[in-house]
């Protein structure tokens, strides 16, 4: 390419090209902060006349928001114990002994995205209303549905982690030192891959905490469908509730973030349950 | 977690065992007839739980929709299907889909373009897909609120234009709880879906294929149309394919903003879970297999395009 050539091509377009991108930005940054502000703003209007917090106060001074926050709370360390205990083994025996079923495993791992909560929520009632397995009064089967909705984003966190270390190296390494598989699992392979699940267990968190659609479904008093109810009655608490809540999502993928740092892995933290 | 998780070394790959003055002690406890055990121990509790959780479920619908009230085989479930009031409902629910992917994906893709290709610096590339992580996260019931709080009859910057300007955005047609509204609340999540998708297929754009085409004298638009489109149509459709399942799926948003007032399938299929309205449950299996089918190709629909895709990214 000459000079001469290189100059009338590249110049004039940066710069055209850069007010473009100005543009879609600041029209994407209205877009994406302005409700945020609003919502800010609204929030602080419990008051008549005045800017102030009242609120939330209200919202922090109601028994029911603890209480549901709280259930959500054990519901989500309920999702992520058990989710990563069945996909942890299943991404280690996909990465080390059968790898012909990767994709098997994958197509069930993404199939959440074909069934979407309120299906999935509707089988299970029809499955499990009467006996000989009536567990639709039981936290077990909201647990066993959160874990369901959070398969793919648990399973590629877990699969990403393990793909990113030698795997291989390091057990058979760990083993050859006479490590036991309680040791090599525990003292080897998890602390390696500890950004991998801490990634899974924010996001799961950050799914289950608001989830609405099961929560209800089932009829537990759970964080979303108390968010859902305070809608109906109340108007400034839920703007509150909605500042509140973003946050604790902001929160979270900010954990996820930090942890994976150096992590080359961009694609856990896309997309939710809406 | 099953005892055998340990042996890597060995099964089928004993072979490759680095030590194999080791392995006698592995040998020993392993039973005959234990390896098949063995190599799948550790994916059968995954197995077996998405088969009861989630596949058999999925299934009881499947074979519901067949069924009548007494369990005969019926085709009038998915006949029903065909009727004004529920074609109705799939095709809002498909429009709303639509109408949200192909805006949040060109939104989106231009938001990517402007942080990859459009010469901004990198820390504005950072926050912004930081950003979307969070907002494509921020959905359901607090993200209604939040659009309620902004655009709502008494939101902030409805009554902001009503003082201010005296423009009323509800005398001029607009109403959040409306096709519209709704729409625009979903692109909240939709957009920054878009741009964490697209933004790797963008980055892939190498600047030798700019450079050359710009030497050969195809350049500007010129460049788009007949280099760069061509080699991001499978991602960038790919990507609206996949907006698209996201919206479909989408209940709890559309159920916080509007109360199940927009009949779209997922408040329907809520609202006979609930036992609102219809009180025909095999009806309600068969909107929920139409859901699933629909999902299923779109999610086909997806892989094929991602396959496509996948070409130019390869180094």
């Amino acid at each position: 390419m000459t000079a001469g050539l290189a100059v009338r091509t590249a110049e004039r377009p940066v710069s055209r090209r850069k007010a473009w991108s100005a543009l879609w930005l600041s029209l994407g940054g209205l877009y994406f902060f302005l409700p945020l502000l609003a919502t800010f703003l609204f929030s602080l209007r419990g008051k008549k006349g005045v800017l102030s917090f009242v609120a939330y106060a209200h919202v922090f001074r109601d028994p029911q928001f603890l209480k549901t926050f709280t259930f959500s709370l054990e519901m989500a360390v309920a999702t992520i114990v058990a989710g990563l205990a069945l996909m942890i083994p299943t991404a280690l025996w996909v990465n080390l002994r059968l790898p012909r079923v990767r994709p098997v495993i994958e197509v069930f791992a993404l199939m959440p995205f074909v069934i979407p909560p309120i299906v999935l929520v509707f089988g299970l009632i029809r499955m499990y209303s009467q006996p000989p397995f009536a567990l639709v009064t039981s936290p077990v089967l909201l647990v066993a549905g959160y874990v369901v909705l959070s398969f793919p984003y648990i399973f590629r966190a877990v699969d990403a982690g393990l793909r990113a270390i030698d795997l291989k190296v390091l057990t058979e390494a760990s083993q050859s030192l006479g490590a036991r598989w309680g040791t090599t699992l525990f003292r080897v392979v998890l602390p390696n891959i500890r950004a991998a699940l801490l990634s899974a267990a924010f996001l799961t968190f950050s799914i289950v905490v608001g989830e609405l659609t099961l929560a209800v479904m089932l009829a537990w008093p759970a964080f979303g469908p108390y968010m859902a109810l305070v809608g109906r009655d109340l108007a400034y608490e839920p703007a509150a509730l909605a500042v509140i809540s973003f946050l604790l999502t902001w929160g979270s993928l900010l954990v996820i973030q930090l942890a994976s740092r150096g992590f080359r892995e961009q694609g856990p933290t896309a997309g939710g349950v809406h | 977690m099953p005892v055998s998780s340990v042996r890597v070394g060995e099964g089928a790959r004993g072979a490759r065992f680095p030590f194999p003055f080791l392995k006698g002690k592995n040998a020993a406890d392993a039973g005959p007839g234990s390896g098949l055990v063995r190599r799948w121990i550790g994916v059968v509790p995954f197995f077996l739980f998405a088969l009861a959780f989630m596949v058999l479920p999925a299934a009881t619908l499947l074979v519901g929709s067949f069924q009548d009230g007494h369990g005969h085989f019926t085709l009038v479930n998915l006949a029903h299907l065909a009727r004004p009031g529920i074609l109705r409902s799939y095709l809002l629910t498909v429009e709303v889909s639509l109408v949200t992917a192909l805006l949040g994906g060109l939104f989106g893709f231009l938001l990517a373009w402007a942080v990859t290709l459009g010469g901004m610096p990198r820390g504005v590339r950072g926050f912004l897909v930081t950003f979307s992580g969070v907002a494509s996260n921020f959905a359901g019931v607090p993200l209604a609120f939040a659009f309620i709080a902004t655009l709502g009859r008494v939101g902030l910057i409805t009554v902001l234009l009503k003082s201010i300007f005296g423009i009323s955005l509800y005398d001029h047609g607009f109403n959040l709880y409306s096709f519209w509204g709704l729409s625009f609340t979903y692109l909240y999540f939709q957009l920054p879906l878009m741009v964490l998708i697209i933004t790797p297929a963008l980055d892939g754009m190498k600047r030798e294929w700019r450079e050359a085409s710009e030497n050969l004298g195809a350049r500007g638009t010129r460049y788009w149309r007949e280099v760069a489109l061509p080699i991001l149509l499978p991602s960038l459709l790919s990507s609206v394919v996949l907006l698209f399942g996201n919206a479909f799926g989408a209940y709890a948003t559309a159920y916080a903003l509007t109360g199940g007032f927009i009949n779209l399938i997922p408040i329907q299929i809520g609202a006979q879970i609930r036992g609102d309205v219809l009180h025909d449950p095999n009806l309600g299996y068969a909107l929920a297999l139409g859901m699933v089918i629909i999902m299923t190709l779109t999610i086909l629909g997806y892989a094929a395009l991602q396959r496509r895709a996948s070409r130019f990214t390869k180094p």
